[in-house]
């Protein structure tokens, strides 16, 4: 919004647009608001750019970055690695049962997150309807234990194999299409299953959901306590992470990337398209249907409810503001977005605008995310200065 | 029952074509899905509510109904132009040089914020929208039809002629044309494409603007998540028709609503919704192009 007014002109303006939904009231505060903001903003901004400040900051996200890069680094030597890891195995000891719980519910966050950061950090496929997969998950599961007596580790297998046939699924008459096509067909994709879990009450008992489902067990071991569940999202999430990490640096991972920065261009380096589409759709619902099965178990309690529309936008903000394609990133946005509402209760009712709003901001302001994929400067070095970037067509 | 579902669906599609045009229009200019555009019919239909409330504080729709009529029109026409020009500035315009993704996320956060913003600032349920039209009904073989559901489609046709004629006709309709064939051709011959963009928004809004106060007449109530379903069915319509056409947009609508009509009659009521998933499915499998797409270039604005 530089140079297009100034920010006591932008805070009547807002004023305005906001009058017939906040009143005389809302309208005045609104506009104050903007105005200041906007005003602290471009102080902010002038401040920054100033030659030594602009230095220093530049030397301190350097810095940052590299330590950032260092503890990364460290994790793989097995030393630090088995530190951080004792680290997470005594939190369940040092926490008590809520928090931990919280800690459950983010680490079945971080895997789904994961998964569709496979599809869309590195494919660069739009998947507004994830969360369908994840009810496909959870649903088989609570069907095939409620009825068959099925137990928790096949339910496993069975769901995450169900969730990657219906991404498959999904993914065939999208193949030709553009991506924002994709989009809009997988938003729909999400509420068709919702509107049928909500309304096939012979099967899903509609609104009402499924009670009963089984806890897993190891042997004569029954998971019941959420620390029982933690160790067992913990070693899911960190096989997740590993599997994922190893994919992007895989074959198919750089099928992926070039896919996502110039489909042509791929196709034309014998990039097979309908595979590596295919592939990212199967392996994200396979992982959201692993997230659903996991989530079924430990609540033994599923209902539509559980699957709204929102929570796919709730995952895919936590991949876009970790920053897509970086899985560190991601782990640390699903963590930042279920942490946060723990801490913030009273702004419950703001949530969901506040995170639309940071979409907003983080797409127009950083729009590789708090923490970008490190290896894609490579690929932005090597575009020589003044070629322009491919317009969307 | 033949002949109400299809004046039901007539009157839905009317909405349906008024919100795909504006699908259509940004897609013809941009090639981009605008997301938030559901959301700005909602706030349409919203707006008309509180220009409602103030016309009858003040007296004014007992003393001069076509004037409050036209006011309940005319303010949401100009607060929803006023939206989409400002949706554009936020969330699109400095994305315009930014991979694909960026400007279809930042226009879902848009939808989401927008969504959310009329919820806390108006409250979760659901809004009366007052009756102030209330001319008498008719039979036309067997079928009901009130002199509302003859309003709306009058003034539906009416907007949509008026679109022909801006998009035919002035120097403005012109320039749209010019940039969706080719914006960088339009800017190099002289064509402001940032303003015809603006413009694009501003009348993309203002045919949702009376979409949405004519459903809040319709059904009398109001929510804020009205715009999410609408939003997907007018892109199906849009798809259907053959998105970045005008024309197409128009009998997308009335195709999907009547569609859907019969459907919801004679198949499944509850499974309405999915049924216009299913087209857009369908549509895009077997003709991604839509009924009008690819053979009418010119039409393309």
């Amino acid at each position: 919004m530089r140079s297009f007014a100034s920010a006591p002109l932008l805070g009547l303006w807002f004023a305005f647009l906001a009058l017939p939904f906040a009143g005389w009231r809302g309208a005045l505060w609104t506009g104050l608001a903007c105005a200041a903001l906007v005003a602290a903003a471009r102080t902010l901004g002038r401040v920054l750019r100033a030659e030594p400040v602009a230095r220093r900051l530049a030397m301190a996200q350097e810095a940052i970055g590299e330590s950032w890069e260092f503890m990364l680094r460290g994790t793989r030597d097995w030393r630090v690695a088995a530190l951080v890891l004792l680290g997470l195995v005594a939190f369940p000891w040092v926490l008590d049962r809520y928090k931990t719980d919280v800690l459950v519910v983010a680490g079945i966050y971080v895997m789904l997150s994961l998964g569709l950061n496979v599809v869309v950090g590195f494919a660069g496929l739009l998947d507004l309807g994830y969360v369908a997969f994840y009810a496909v998950g959870a649903y088989s599961y609570a069907l095939l234990s409620t009825w068959y007596g099925l137990s928790f580790w096949p339910g496993l297998l069975g769901g995450a194999a169900l969730a990657a046939v219906f991404g498959i699924l999904l993914g065939i008459p999208v193949l030709r299409l553009r991506g924002d096509y994709l989009a809009i067909v997988t938003l729909g994709f999400g509420e068709i299953i919702r509107i049928v879990l909500n309304n096939w009450d012979d099967v899903t008992r509609g609104p009402n959901g499924i009670l009963g489902i089984g806890r897993p067990h190891l042997g004569d071991f029954r998971f019941s306590q959420p620390m029982h569940f933690f160790y067992l999202v913990l070693a899911l999430c960190l096989i997740t992470m590993f599997i994922v990490g190893r994919l992007n640096r895989s074959r198919i991972g750089r099928a992926w990337a070039a896919m996502r920065e110039d489909e042509s261009a791929a196709e034309c380096m014998g990039v097979n398209l309908v595979h590596a589409k295919l592939l990212a759709f199967a392996f994200g619902a396979s992982w959201a249907g692993l997230g659903g099965v996991v989530f079924a178990a430990k609540q033994t309690f599923v209902s539509p409810e559980s699957f709204a529309f929102f929570e796919s936008v709730i995952i895919l903000c936590m991949v876009v503001l970790g920053g897509m394609g970086s899985v560190p990133g991601v782990v640390l946005g699903a963590l930042i977005l279920v942490a946060l509402p723990e801490a913030l209760r009273e702004l419950t009712l703001f949530r969901p605008m506040i995170l639309g709003g940071a979409m907003v901001l983080m797409m127009v302001m950083r729009p590789r995310g708090f923490l970008r994929e490190r290896g894609l400067r490579l690929a932005e070095g090597a575009l020589p200065p003044g070629v322009p970037r491919e317009e969307g067509r | 029952m033949l002949t109400q579902q299809l004046v039901n669906g007539i009157v839905v599609g009317s909405v349906y074509a008024l919100i795909a045009l504006g699908y259509t229009l940004v897609y013809g200019i941009l090639q981009l899905i605008n997301f938030a555009h559901g959301e700005i019919y909602m706030m349409g239909a919203y707006v008309g509510i509180a220009v409602l409330g103030v016309l009858a504080a003040m007296g004014l729709t007992q003393q001069s109904l076509a004037l409050s009529i036209l006011l309940v029109f005319l303010v949401p026409m100009v607060y929803c132009a006023a939206y989409g020009v400002t949706l554009e500035r936020v969330a699109y315009r400095p994305l315009r040089q930014a991979p694909r993704l960026s400007p279809l996320i930042s226009a879902i956060g848009m939808s989401i914020f927008l969504q959310n913003y009329v919820q806390v600032a108006q409250g979760a349920r659901d809004k009366a929208f007052p009756n102030l039209l209330s001319l008498g009904s008719f039979e036309v073989m067997g079928a009901h039809v009130s002199g509302l559901q003859v309003f709306i489609l009058a003034a539906a046709l009416a907007m949509m002629a008026g679109l022909q004629l801006f998009i035919h006709r002035t120097r403005l309709g012109r320039a749209m044309r010019a940039t969706a064939q080719d914006r960088t051709m339009a800017a190099l011959v002289g064509v402001d494409v940032n303003r015809v963009i603006a413009v694009t928004f501003a009348i993309g809004s203002v045919l949702a603007a009376v979409a949405g106060v004519m459903v809040g007449m319709y059904y009398g109530l109001v929510n804020h998540y009205i715009g999410f379903v609408a939003g997907i069915k007018a892109f199906t319509a849009a798809v259907l028709g053959g998105i970045g056409n005008v024309t197409g947009a128009l009998v997308g609508g009335f195709l999907l609503a009547l569609l859907e009509s019969f459907w919801a009659g004679y198949v499944s009521a509850v499974y309405k919704d999915v049924f216009a998933f299913l087209v857009l499915v369908v549509v895009l499998i077997f003709r991604p192009e839509g009924i009008l797409g690819g053979s009418t270039e010119v039409d393309r604005a």
